[in-house]
């Protein structure tokens, strides 16, 4: 185990490094800089606010002076919100974006499993196929899709939810995260369904119940971790494409979370903002790869990649 | 199974059907307002946007206010002014009563150094050219001289200011109004940072002090800022709103929703498909204010083709601009044919440009390419965004049709176009431009020779002659003349192909009073009020 | 041993033939084919034709799927719109699949070192934010089409690579290929004969698999206004000016979100049904 926690941490760092140079060349090859606004700035202006950022430098010292700062965990100030320090911007987001995230993976999981257990142990029944065509339906539509249609009906039409915000009114959590979770309540219940199906097959299955151990503790018992592994293995990469689609749900609900000032600062030429959450982002991936992997080889030690 | 999906639902409903924040800011006097994007920050001298301009017109008040209703400014920090003979110098009499936010008095001294931070080069302002009007202070800002009483502002006494200017511009009262002429609380700026300092942090909530309506309560980023009455407000009897809460909301439908279940009392903007629904609906929130602003198509005139105004009158001469308000925009927008928007403070340009495709079709081919034929492909560049899309599509179309020539779009993003315009990469871009203040001259200034906001090569000693007269020109009547004069060529020469006059449009919740149509879009809280 | 491999193929599409769910798919998923191959030929209207007077109306005889805002035909935009989502599924996919394929053969077939080497930099690229730097390069270098191809497809392969490293690994231990280790054949043969026929089919299962995804993920940029560009629209740009408009004119969403959806459904019927007949325990 620690074995394997050292391994991933030292892929990690030069994964990190290679992510923030890679970042750092990219976004400064990109025409249009981040001063640049409808009313134009005149050239001594320019010269003075390249000067404040230091973007007089030359690249090279620019990069070095960068990394430096950054392995300190100075960020640096956001250039289009004067005042205010990257990290500090992404303190404020992160949070809300985990909880974001974390709710929508326990709405997801906890539909997904029990979908995914239940049309596996009633297998070829109406019972299996609605629930995962209904799962398809969620793999199959897009979360811009969804979203705004489960506004329309339960925030506008019926009324049920607020349309939008986070921590203003009650129940404004709920959309997004059943918004953000749907797709991935469906690949769990497939998953979970596919796992169980091969554990329910095995040998110490037929002789639990030969021994005349109850379905159900057959099933929540025994089975259930073939159903969970598939599961946990899936929970990282899951994490990283939750990060990923919570811009989209973060745009339609006005969620203040780390995935909208991303977007906007990619858009904005923020250059330091850009860089700051895309190191963050890259070692929260990692993190939580790692996890999953920790999980997975707790529950299921003869599975080591 | 069936059970506990029953009892979540109803927990939900029970859950959602609170009290609606327009419901209880009607009893708690709290305004709820869209404000589109994160505003940058709160530093009167480093800001550029609107949202900005929202916020600041309710934490901060300058020598004058806009009036509600459009026209002449009102008193706001000066109580009245004099004007000098010659029209070059004001005296400015503060309001004995105005204060700071922490109870200090404002003074005359307090603009002084404040305009010495906003043409502090190292601050970087994007704004000094407000004040280039005054003596010296452009030399001051371009570094030409180093000792800023040079300048013509000096605080005559604690409540008394004087300001000299390069030449008697009448307009002078009207651009005071923007907030980049505000004052800064001196000593606040300074425990945070130095007078230059962009980063400092004076503008944090518990340390930000200023001299309006509202003081800053707290600000939490991407999500809410709240401001509250300042109970040091000098006109703080008037002032009938408890709070303002202003939402970063920048995706228009979310917006639209969030208003329509009574989250907002005011939106930043109408979604561009709901606004012909709304207008045909009659919908009675829906507000469409007219706007100082141009929409238009900027020509690149050093391009070999574009150099010749024959065929830039051609290309202008073939669009059909009732259709484009009618049916593109289709939000109130007013079709224009001059670059100044008609009504401006008084100002009628009485300029024109039919929509006549067989006159544009003659000149194409008396400039050398009858039908169209041997005319390169001409690019239309804008930033991605539906609205300019839709456009360039309409105008694409025209040209195709009525000249015969080949259109291409090209869209990029907003950085990406601003940097592509400035460095004059483009043929024809798509602009727009906001005056920064209620007269004739925030436009016409842009299309002179040598002004950084031009970008299309234009440079016309003609116009600019006229414009430098019209400056010194004490008579509004008279000025207005030589300005028409001035329009006059532009329109004639069309390096920019005027399209519509813009409009504010939003919607605006009908418990909101003394709200009223301003063409700064500047609304200020003294004047609003929440009655059902 | 070409005996082994023929009846492996014909069994599977045996059991193919056997999953009406799949052959459905399957035959819905050729028409939407044809249907955007031919679409020059049979769309009624102009894909980019504005009737800016007409706006948007509902379905009826000239606009069998009504129009949108500007007036343009919505059946023709959605023909035109499936070359567009179909071709950016497939060949982006299909980058994912040449990189992915080679790097997962050549890291299996190898092992040791090689194997290692190859699969701890798939670890490290895994730990990248992608869809950072995707929407990073589509903000930065926008219109191109193919840059779209590439940086989609430079996500997908990771996974592609892992699959197929994994079935290599698997088969080179198997008994047939021990065998004919043990027979002398050489190394390339081995492959060419054993190895690859066995892993065709994980690749086909895998690659229709990814073709949604790769929709998804274009039709997620075009919803940040990243994707693909007009003139061209996808499915994607439909379905996000659908949303925009859903209440005023719903067909403007309907019609396009039911078919990305459904042709979704089906690769991903069609997919599973593959994978169900070339490797039946997954299911039963």
């Amino acid at each position: 185990m620690l074995q394997l926690i050292i391994k991933r941490l030292l892929v990690a760092i030069p994964v990190l490094i290679i992510v923030a140079s890679l970042t750092f060349f990219l976004v400064r090859l990109a025409p249009g800089g981040p001063f640049d606004s409808e009313k134009a700035v005149s050239p001594q202006v320019l010269k003075n606010l390249n000067e404040a950022y230091n973007l007089n430098a030359t690249l090279y010292e620019q990069y070095t002076d960068y990394m430096t700062n950054a392995l300190v965990g100075d960020f640096g100030p956001s250039f289009r919100y004067p005042g205010r320090s990257v990290s500090e911007m992404i303190l404020t987001g992160l949070p809300v974006t985990l909880e974001l995230a974390f709710y929508a993976i326990i709405f997801a999981s906890i539909l997904g499993l029990l979908a995914g257990i239940v049309a596996a142990v009633k297998k070829n029944t109406a019972l299996d196929y609605i629930p995962m065509a209904i799962a398809m339906l969620g793999i199959c539509m897009p979360t811009f899709l969804l979203g705004p249609l489960l506004v329309l009906v339960f925030g506008i039409n019926l009324e049920w939810m607020p349309v939008s915000g986070w921590d203003s009114l009650p129940g404004d959590k709920v959309l997004p995260a059943i918004t953000l979770g749907a797709a991935y309540a469906a690949y769990i219940a497939r998953l979970s369904r596919g796992g169980m199906l091969e554990t329910l097959n095995q040998d110490y299955i037929r002789t639990a119940r030969a021994k005349g151990l109850s379905e159900f503790k057959v099933v929540m018992v025994h089975a259930i971790r073939g159903g969970l592994i598939p599961v946990l293995a899936f929970l990282g990469p899951a994490i990283a494409g939750l990060i990923g689609g919570s811009f989209v749900v973060e745009t339609i609900f006005q969620i203040p979370g780390l995935g909208r000032f991303y977007v906007e600062a990619a858009f904005n030429r923020d250059y330091t903002m850009i860089l700051g959450t895309t190191i963050f982002f890259s070692a929260l991936i990692i993190f939580f790869n790692l996890l999953s992997d920790i999980a997975v080889a707790i529950f299921n030690p003869q599975a080591r990649t | 199974m069936k059970y506990f999906s029953l009892c979540v639902a109803l927990f939900l409903i029970s859950c959602g059907k609170s009290i609606s924040p327009v419901d209880s800011g009607l009893e708690n006097k709290i305004f709820h307002f869209g404000n589109g994007s994160e505003p940058q920050g709160l530093d009167p001298h480093i800001v550029t946007g609107v949202p900005e301009h929202h916020l600041i017109t309710a934490l901060c008040e300058g020598l004058v206010i806009a009036n509600p209703k459009g026209g002449p400014n009102l008193p706001g920090v000066a109580q009245n002014w004099s004007i000098s003979e010659d029209g070059r110098v004001y005296t400015f009499n503060l309001n004995p009563q105005a204060k700071w936010s922490n109870g200090d008095d404002v003074t005359a001294q307090d603009f002084v150094w404040s305009w010495m931070r906003i043409l502090t080069p190292s601050l970087g302002s994007q704004y000094p050219d407000m004040l280039y009007y005054i003596k010296n202070a452009a030399a001051y800002h371009m570094e030409e001289i180093s000792n800023f009483s040079e300048v013509g502002v000096k605080a005559i006494d604690k409540k008394t200011l004087e300001v000299t200017l390069e030449q008697p511009y009448s307009f002078f009262i009207k651009l005071l109004s923007h907030y980049s002429t505000y004052a800064v609380h001196k000593d606040t700026v300074l425990a945070h940072g130095t007078i230059d300092d962009r980063n400092g942090e004076w503008t944090r909530p518990g340390n930000f002090v200023c001299n309006g309506p509202m003081q800053l309560k707290s600000w939490e980023l991407n999500k809410k800022i709240v401001v509250e009455k300042n109970p040091f407000y000098w006109d703080i009897d008037k002032v009938q709103l408890n709070e303002m809460h202003f939402y970063p909301v920048s995706n228009e439908s979310t917006e639209d929703r969030m208003f329509r279940a009574g989250q907002l009392h005011v939106t930043n903007v109408v979604p561009q498909e709901k606004c012909p629904v709304y207008l045909r609906e009659n919908n009675p929130y829906l507000r469409i204010d007219p706007y100082v602003g141009t929409y238009f198509y900027r020509i690149n005139t050093l391009n070999p083709v574009l150099k010749d105004k024959r065929v830039r009158k051609a290309l202008s001469m073939s669009i059909n601009r009732k259709q484009i308000v009618e049916n593109v925009s289709q939000c109130g927008q007013k079709a224009a044919y001059s670059f100044t928007p008609p009504g401006i403070s008084g100002y009628e340009p009485d300029t024109a440009i039919p929509f006549s495709p067989e006159e544009a079709k003659a000149l194409l081919g008396e400039a050398g390419f009858p039908n169209g034929e041997g005319f390169p492909k001409l690019e239309i560049l804008f930033n991605t965004q539906e609205g300019h899309r839709k456009i360039a599509l309409a105008v694409q179309q025209m040209w195709q049709q009525y000249l015969g020539i080949q259109v291409e779009l090209v869209n990029t993003d907003w950085k990406v176009y601003l940097s592509r315009e400035m460095i004059g990469d483009f043929q024809i871009s798509r602009a727009g431009w906001i005056g920064d203040y209620e007269d004739p001259n925030t436009f016409l200034d842009l299309m002179r020779p040598n002004r950084g906001n031009n970008k299309t090569g234009w440079d016309n000693y003609e116009y600019d002659a006229l414009i430098e007269l019209a400056n010194s020109q004490q008579d509004e009547v008279k000025r207005y003349e030589i300005l028409n004069k001035a329009e006059k060529i532009l329109i004639d020469e069309m390096p920019v192909i005027p399209i519509y006059t813009y409009v504010r449009q939003y919607q605006l919740s009908s418990d909101v009073q003394g709200w009223d149509p301003n063409p700064t879009d500047t609304h200020h809280p003294k004047f609003v009020s929440l009655e059902r | 041993m070409e005996q082994q491999s023929q009846s492996l193929w014909s069994d599977a599409f045996d059991r193919l033939k056997k999953n009406k769910l799949a052959v459905i798919s399957g035959i819905v998923l050729i028409v939407l084919i044809i249907l955007a191959i031919f679409a020059p030929w049979i769309a009624p209207h102009s894909y980019s034709y504005q009737n800016l007077e007409l706006g948007a109306v509902g379905p009826n005889s000239t606009y069998l799927l009504g129009t949108d805002t500007l007036g343009r035909d919505q059946f023709s935009r959605i023909l035109y719109g499936a070359r567009v989502s179909l071709l950016v599924g497939f060949v982006a996919t299909a980058v994912a699949l040449v990189i992915g394929v080679s790097w997962g053969i050549v890291a299996g077939f190898f092992g040791g070192k090689i194997d290692s080497t190859m699969m701890r930099i798939v670890d490290i690229l895994y730990g990248l934010p992608f869809i950072i730097f995707i929407i990073l390069l589509m903000v930065i270098f926008g219109r191109n089409i193919w840059l779209l191809f590439l940086a989609i497809g430079a996500v997908e392969w990771l996974t592609m690579a892992r699959i197929v490293r994994g079935q290599v690994l698997t088969l080179k231990n198997q008994e047939f290929v021990l065998a004919a280790q043990a027979m002398g054949v050489q190394n390339l043969a081995i492959f060419f004969r054993h190895i690859l026929p066995n892993i065709l089919g994980t690749i086909a299962v895998y690659a229709t698999l990814t073709i949604p995804q790769v929709m998804l993920l274009e039709a997620f940029l075009s919803f940040l206004g990243l994707g693909v560009q007009p003139p061209m629209s996808s499915w994607g740009t439909l379905i996000r000016y659908g949303v925009e408009s859903m209440e005023e004119y719903p067909w403007m969403l309907i019609f396009p979100g039911l078919i990305f959806t459904i042709t979704l459904f089906c690769l991903n019927f069609f997919g599973d049904g593959l994978r169900d007949a070339i490797d039946p325990r997954s299911s039963d």
